[in-house]
């Protein structure tokens, strides 16, 4: 179990958080180039899975894994988007997410008077309670195996 | 528990088969006075609602039909723009019925070669390497199965998210497809599926597994 890493993009689509634990592949390109293709690809999923529903959708889109990770996708009504990676084995983690958004994006980003609403985050303050959260997840360990 | 639709993507990202196992698109037919309440706007040329849901109809519905004569588009079956039809009071009451918009076959195509991309995205933003690309989407009204053979094609099965099985369903279709339709003489490869034997197979498949389903839960 593990969790590979983290994008919180704005409503416009800018980035405004990136960070990673366990990541062992990088993308030969830029990292901004690298948020541009990640949201894109979150925006056209979106949209894809509104389309094909057979039925009316409450949340839409929620993840989506492939043989090696998994995908989790968590959007406030204000249109702040949160994905997180992690392996197979790590089940829901919608309430984490927004346990990220509404204990450690709303307390130290929303709530900080310095920050610039829509610019990258560099708070790090941030950084520390959002880095401590996340090790201290369940399924934060690596497996020792 | 239900499998809604299946889905064939040959190895260029185009629609080679689709077949509907469940038509339950929900439809709401309400009667209205002058003015309307709801908030219409056209969009991919059909009228949508844009704001305020009520009584089952929801944003994103289209008008279907208005007096029980068939929307076509903007317009309706008699020529007339739907637009000039509500905003006239004199028209009024009017029965209108709303639902969740059908898709084409050309918005089929479009999104069966949508998801080819995202496919390919899926694997390129992996954490770690070697990925496949997406396998199982979910949200939460459906699920989503994908499988891509060694040759390319990729076999979708949109599901209920409770329908199990569904691994053994696409293994399946798989061996369906390449027994009736490879094997069939008329027909030629990456080119759209139209042969009887191979529609028959996998009805009674799809119509199986959706059984199976049922009985392992």
């Amino acid at each position: 179990m593990t969790v590979f890493n983290l994008y919180i993009f704005g409503r416009n689509g800018n980035c405004l958080y990136y960070t990673e634990w366990n990541r062992k592949q990088h993308l030969d390109m830029e990292k901004d180039q690298e948020y541009k293709l990640m949201y894109g690809m979150i925006v056209s999923i979106k949209s894809f899975v509104s389309r094909i529903s057979p039925y009316d959708m409450k949340d839409g889109f929620q993840t989506f894994k492939t043989n090696k990770y998994k995908l989790h996708f968590y959007e406030t009504p204000s249109g702040l988007k949160f994905i997180m990676n992690t392996d197979l084995s790590v089940p829901n983690i919608k309430d984490v997410l927004q346990q990220i958004y509404s204990s450690i994006y709303v307390e130290y980003v929303i709530k900080n008077p310095l920050h610039v609403l829509g610019a990258p985050i560099t708070s790090d303050l941030f950084k520390t309670k959002l880095d401590d959260y996340v090790r201290g997840l369940p399924f934060f360990p690596v497996k020792v195996s | 528990m239900a499998i809604f639709t299946i889905y064939i993507i040959n190895k260029a990202g185009s629609l080679i088969f689709h077949y509907d196992h469940q038509k339950t698109r929900p439809e709401m037919e309400k009667t209205f006075s002058y003015p309307l309440e709801l908030i219409l706007k056209v969009f991919d040329d059909r009228i949508v609602v844009a704001f305020g849901e009520r009584d089952g109809i929801k944003v994103g519905h289209t008008v279907l039909q208005i007096n029980d004569v068939p929307a076509e588009g903007r317009f309706l079956k008699d020529k007339r723009d739907i637009l000039e039809v509500l905003a006239s009071e004199e028209n009024y009451p009017l029965s209108i019925k709303f639902g969740r918009p059908k898709l084409t076959s050309n918005q089929r195509i479009m999104l069966a070669s949508m998801f080819h991309s995202l496919f390919a995205f899926g694997s390129q933003l992996s954490p770690e390497s070697h990925s496949s690309g997406i396998e199982v989407l979910e949200t939460d009204t459906f699920k989503l199965h994908c499988q891509q053979t060694m040759t390319g094609i990729k076999f979708i099965v949109i599901a209920d998210p409770r329908q199990s099985g569904t691994d053994i369903l696409l293994k399946k279709l798989y061996e369906i497809y390449s027994d009736f339709a490879l094997k069939n003489p008329f027909y030629t490869l990456d080119m759209p599926i139209k042969c009887e034997l191979f529609d028959l197979n996998l009805q009674t498949l799809v119509e199986q597994s959706e059984r199976l389903g049922l009985n392992v839960m």
